[in-house]
């Protein structure tokens, strides 16, 4: 039986994990330092950050070794998330279109600059 | 253990739905691995849904307010050596350190199942010393950002939420990175005395679960907080 022995793996797979989860958030990070912006920046960073968790759970944290009635408890109930976070944007978006219409309150103002000192 | 032995002996050993079936529908203990690594997967998504109601709340304002968001970008930047501010500079070493820290932990968990004691409590230390360093840099930026006005009900550049929202999620995810290094020092000081020399070292794996989730929830963080 598997698990009796827990998860063994040969390290080069760990390796190569953490080199490509520091190159990943490398690219994150360029995303931001070269301004990227609108969309594209939406999608770059969405992009990586899946990336990483997925190799996260996927490698380091065994769930690709694992058999699906584990695998399954673990991504089964978070995914009903996407749920809420659909209803909680469109409730979002209802709630500040009234604030606009009913309280005239202007949206589309520039957030003022950071001076550090 | 005697307990988990002889329910493993006779398991099904079917992979992929097969399996998944024979699992839930045999009459017997469901998950095949010991129980503090599913007590400690239980744990852990029902701490994912914690993170998530943060998350998805600091969503929700972000969408509802009127108000300008503060850039993130400006409001994180550091000048370092008297140089020109550095964007997110230090949120990006704070990144760096803590997927170190995930990779020095996988390590620790492979060490610890190979019987090499001595690397995995080295391995061990060292993941427990970056996650406190990971803390301190927490709390120069809390510092920092307190003493240039940012409070949870205000701050100088927009929205009055950002405080709030920075100051619970970076906060409750310091305070899991903490627990996290007290854990790991717990753990390591008792496989360095030879706890688990009969028992095996899978406590090392769920130690190791533990800290991944952190860095996850970090992942996550970077992402909508930092960058978005």
């Amino acid at each position: 039986m598997a698990s009796a022995e827990g998860q063994q793996h040969p390290l080069g797979i760990y390796l190569k994990i953490w080199v490509l989860l520091f190159v990943l958030s490398l690219f994150s990070y360029m995303v931001d330092y070269l301004h990227v912006q609108g969309s594209l920046r939406w999608t770059l960073v969405l992009l990586f950050m899946a990336l990483k968790a997925g190799f996260i759970m996927a490698i380091f944290m065994h769930v690709k070794w694992e058999r699906m009635a584990l695998a399954l408890t673990i991504l089964g109930p978070p995914s009903v998330l996407l749920l809420l976070i659909f209803f909680m944007a469109v409730e979002g978006n209802y709630t500040e279109s009234a604030r606009v219409e009913y309280f005239g309150q202007d949206a589309n103002q520039e957030p003022e600059h950071v001076v550090h000192h | 253990m005697s307990h988990n032995e002889s329910l493993s002996s006779s398991s099904p050993t079917a992979k992929g739905v097969t399996g998944f079936i024979q699992d839930w529908s045999a009459d017997k203990q469901t998950y095949q691995v010991p129980w503090g690594k599913a007590m400690m997967w239980i744990f852990l998504v029902s701490d994912t849904f914690i993170f998530s109601c943060f998350l998805v709340g600091y969503m929700t304002v972000r969408i509802t307010t009127t108000e300008p968001w503060p850039l993130a970008t400006e409001v994180f930047a550091l000048s370092i050596f008297g140089s020109d501010p550095i964007p997110l500079v230090l949120i990006a070493i704070m990144t760096f350190i803590l997927i170190t820290s995930s990779g020095t932990m996988a390590l620790a968990v492979n060490y610890g199942y190979r019987k090499d004691k001595k690397k995995t409590v080295m391995l061990m230390l060292a993941t427990a010393a970056l996650g406190a360093s990971f803390v301190c840099m927490q709390a120069f930026e809390w510092t920092k950002l307190i003493s240039e006005g940012v409070r949870p009900w205000g701050n100088p550049w927009g929205a009055p939420q950002f405080g709030s929202v920075f100051f619970m999620v970076t906060g409750f995810h310091g305070l899991h990175v903490t627990g996290g290094v007290i854990y790991l020092l717990i753990i390591a000081r008792k496989v360095s005395k030879g706890h688990y020399d009969k028992k095996g070292f899978e406590i090392v794996e769920i130690t190791g679960l533990y800290w991944h989730f952190v860095d996850l929830v970090w992942v996550f963080i970077f992402a909508f907080f930092y960058l978005l």
